[in-house]
């Protein structure tokens, strides 16, 4: 097992090389740059720029340089100094607005998960127990519902109703108070009463596509001979249940917690923007927009990473919950 | 029948499965006893419903199956009775007994085990759940239970995982969890089919012992009649759920007054000796080359470790094998799980690589061609003549293609016929094997195990091979359809003057079958020769341990206690 996680380790150097030039070649792909993207935005408010002064911003940027060496520079500075470089949109170290929004979204992300994990996994079993009984069907119709309607509109709608007939805004992540205050007991208590709308609504996606998946996965387990093995010791229906096909049918799912990593960035987007929270996927939204190609190319090395990482994670994860697979 | 009191009687059971288009009676009527410490085998072949039976008595019937009437009425030892089909089949009162009283062992002793939990879990837990003992006890009497059942090691053995154990030591860790309470009842659902001979000699004489110690009854479903006649006191015979004759082995066998257990016992013994077809054929006076000589053929896994992933040992699945086939000829290739005999099959195929030797095919013009080198069209085009049958029927048809696409898809992908002509020969190739041609717009799912096997020769055959490889073709079908399905194997070579490689592990298959047999042990061929010879008068030491634990069907000769046993010289 360790030489195998040594080895997968070994093996995501030259993949993390390939990925990086990749992000920054896919960054730099879109015609023009940030000055002309600068220049334009500032054409839109009757602002003249003149092409020396283009010319000297992008010189102040390195932008004239060969592909190559801007990459160069852009790597060895990760590499040697940790420094992402400069958002040209912010005129701030990117590392310094990066980490300030993963926490955020580490919490968000998290606590969305543990209550999609809790609501749909109940509810998964429920319905493969009582398959095609009125508690399936409810639970299939709701689910059904659950993935149709997608996340902003929800999140549009709850925001209307908690406006208009509580009086109450719930966007954003912070009440206006707290949005610069520095950390302290209130502020936490403040990001919870916030934090729950956005949790609401994003689990409600996830768990409408993870019950369909338990209730399958289960399915597949409870017609299993071993059940009537269990069955068979005189078990209670409950007990066997719980032991033998729940704890097999959760294991192809604990494999996908590692692929939520990636999600840390660019999932929740749409409804990140509805509700203006400050979590990472709407600033990368608006970095690919305006060509804040070093902004844009941290965030998306960091996807890579947290993807490659979350594979091996899922691996790892799935070779301790169960026994039959071996790395060797 | 017997002079001791029944422990179990089954009176006029009905087991009912509801269906769509209509309720099937899985169980209709049955009626029967266990007498207290004796051996009471239910034969039937599947479809029987023997097993529903069985799985009535502890109420575990699958839904949507469920009792519709009758009585099963259980002596205790304390002289009360009870009667279990009147139990709530979730309830308190049957769970109760369930694993304490009366326990079960299942067929499939992979399936029947949880892969993630340890053994010494699930051999303890009906100890905990009945008896009321800690963890700790538990897994004390997990290690004696292990023990008990002759599993080596067993301190080792209750913190590993059942895939880490052999077929046959499973079904030992299956029985040890069926023991932990003593029950006075075991019933044994088919818990042999799964297993090579010589391990399901091991588990019945351990079943016997077992038995004999702790004085149990024991209910055996089975439907092998030679089993049947090794270990039974008393026969109940079932068909389509309903008991066709019932009594003590020995009058069952001698005499049988049913029609259904004369059918039974006469495709038993007809599968005793070569088969008529066979005895019909005239030697050709000068003995044609060989269409498939193989040399010294090889196939090696390597085992790697570590993080240079270094070779640390190799598995040698084929080691060495020279064999011939003719053309017109049945080769036998016989031999244990893990002898080898499937991984030759795939090397003449090249479904996988041989790493060494050669496979010599002689083509029609009368050129040789080495099939283990063989690459590109040249290789293709000898595929086109060595076809294969698969042991699943089930598993080896597409469920979403029809009859008529499985069986032409051959023909289509080598371009050799298509449209009014492509269905022509799909119906000739259909009728020839026995199939309706006007079936063949239905899909697999439609055609019973005997039918779906036909289905899959007819595939074979669509190429005019001149060799097909059966991989334990008849190993899935009853036994009534055995004998006709290896007769038309016969009849085809008659025909079309096939060569066959028969891999099988059933002895009496072969003897039925083969022209010649070749005995695999540990990927190395140990005996050739005729079939009737190697079959009747075996030399080397393997062969005699592998026939003697062939159960026969005559409760007369009770054998198999007797067997050699074979044990490897250390390599």
């Amino acid at each position: 097992m360790l030489a195998y996680i040594f080895r997968r380790l070994v093996w995501m150097v030259p993949s993390l090389v390939a990925v990086s030039f990749l992000a920054f070649f896919l960054i730099q792909l879109p015609p023009g740059d940030y000055v002309t993207t600068y220049v334009a935005t500032l054409a839109a408010s009757n602002e003249i720029v003149d092409q020396r002064t283009a010319q000297e911003l992008r010189e102040r940027f390195g932008l004239e340089q060969p592909f190559i060496v801007q990459y160069w520079k852009w790597i060895t500075g990760i590499l040697l100094r940790g420094d992402f470089g400069l958002s040209f949109e912010w005129q701030q170290p990117v590392s310094g607005l990066i980490w300030e929004r993963m926490g955020l979204t580490l919490l968000l992300t998290s606590s969305t998960l543990a209550m999609t994990w809790a609501i749909a996994l109940p509810i998964g079993v429920l319905s493969a127990v009582r398959q095609y009984s009125v508690v399936d069907y409810f639970f299939t119709f709701i689910a059904f519902l659950g993935l149709a309607i997608p996340g902003f509109l929800l999140a549009l709608v709850l925001m209307y109703v908690a406006v208009v007939h509580f009086g109450q805004d719930v966007g954003g992540l912070f009440s206006e108070e707290y949005q610069t205050a520095p950390w302290s007991f209130d502020k936490f208590v403040d990001l919870l009463a916030h934090l729950w709308v956005p949790v609401v609504i994003l689990a409600v996606n996830g768990t409408a596509g993870l019950v369909r998946v338990m209730r399958a996965n289960m399915l597949d387990e409870l017609h299993r001979p071993y059940v009537t093995t269990a069955r068979a010791k005189g078990l209670s229906e409950i007990r066997l249940l719980i032991k033998y096909p729940v704890r097999l049918a959760i294991n192809p799912l604990i494999s996908t917690i590692g692929w939520m990593l990636p999600q840390l960035i660019s999932g929740a987007t749409i409804v990140a923007v509805v509700m203006s929270l400050p979590i990472a996927g709407p600033l990368l939204l608006q970095a690919l927009l305006s060509q804040d190609m070093y902004l844009a190319g941290a965030f998306l090395l960091l996807m890579c990473t947290l993807t490659l990482v979350g594979m091996l994670l899922s691996d790892i994860l799935l070779a301790l919950v169960d026994p039959r697979i071996r790395y060797d | 029948m017997t002079d001791t009191a029944p422990v179990l009687e089954v009176r006029d059971l009905h087991v009912s499965f509801p269906t769509r288009t209509g309720v099937v009676r899985a169980v209709d009527g049955v009626s029967f006893s266990l007498a207290r410490g004796l051996t009471t085998c239910v034969v039937g072949e599947s479809g029987s419903g023997k097993s529903v039976t069985a799985r009535s008595i502890l109420q575990i019937v699958d839904t949507p199956g469920r009792i519709t009437g009758g009585q099963i009425l259980f002596h205790r030892k304390d002289g009360s009775t009870l009667d279990l089909a009147a139990m709530d089949p979730r309830g308190r009162a049957i769970r109760d007994l369930r694993g304490d009283e009366i326990a079960m062992i299942f067929q499939e002793p992979m399936s029947s085990l949880s892969p993630v939990h340890k053994v010494g879990d699930q051999v303890g837990e009906a100890v905990r759940l009945h008896l009321g003992l800690s963890r700790r006890q538990a897994r004390e009497r997990a290690i004696d239970l292990l023990a008990s059942v002759e599993i080596p090691d067993p301190h080792r053995a209750v913190d590993r995982y059942t895939f880490e154990f052999s077929g046959g030591m499973r079904q030992r860790v299956m029985i040890a969890m069926a023991l932990a309470c003593d029950p006075a009842v075991l019933i044994a659902d088919e818990p042999t089919t799964a297993l090579d001979v010589t391990t399901q000699a091991e588990i019945l004489d351990l079943i016997g012992r077992l038995q004999q110690q702790r004085g149990m009854t024991v209910m055996f479903i089975t439907h092998d009649m030679g089993v049947v006649a090794e270990i039974a006191h008393d026969v109940v015979v079932m068909e389509r759920g309903k008991v066709r004759e019932s009594g003590p082995v020995r009058s069952l066998f001698a005499s049988p007054r049913d029609a259904y257990t004369r059918m039974l016992l006469g495709n038993v013994t007809k599968l005793e000796r070569p088969s008529d077809i066979r005895l019909k054929r005239v030697e050709p006076p000068v003995p044609p080359p060989p269409i498939l000589r193989i040399e010294n053929l090889s196939m090696v896994f390597p085992i790697v470790k570590g993080i240079m992933r270094r070779k640390v040992g190799e598995v040698r699945a084929v080691d060495g094998v020279t064999l011939e086939v003719r053309p017109g000829e049945t080769l036998g290739i016989v031999g244990e799980s893990g002898s080898g005999k499937t991984s030759l099959g795939r090397c003449i195929l090249r479904v996988t690589d041989p790493t060494g030797g050669a496979i010599h095919y002689r083509r029609e013009d009368g050129t040789e061609i080495d099939l283990a080198k063989a690459e590109g069209e040249a290789l293709r085009a000898a595929r086109r003549e060595i076809r294969m049958v698969f042991q699943d029927p089930f598993a080896s048809l597409n469920p979403r293609m029809t009859v008529a696409q499985i069986v032409g898809e051959p023909l289509l992908v080598n371009g050799l016929a298509r449209g009014a002509e492509l269905r022509d020969r799909v119906s000739a190739l259909l009728e020839r094997v026995g199939i309706e041609p006007g079936w063949a717009e239905r899909y697999p799912h439609a055609f019973s195990g005997g039918q779906r096997q036909r289905i899959c020769i007819a595939r074979a055959l669509a190429l005019k091979p001149r060799v097909i490889v059966a991989d334990e073709a008849t190993a899935a079908l009853d036994v009534s359809l055995r004998a006709r399905m290896l007769d038309l194997l016969l009849d085809l070579q008659d025909e079309l003057n096939l060569a066959y490689v028969f891999i099988s592990h059933d002895i009496s298959v072969i003897r039925y079958m083969c022209d010649r047999v070749a005995v695999m042990h540990r990927g190395k061929v140990v005996e050739t020769g005729e079939a009737t010879q190697v079959c009747d008068n075996p030399t080397h030491a393997y062969t005699k341990a592998l026939l003697s634990a062939v159960p026969r069907p005559d409760p007369e000769a009770r054998r198999i206690h007797l067997r050699h046993r074979y044990v490897a010289a250390a390599e």
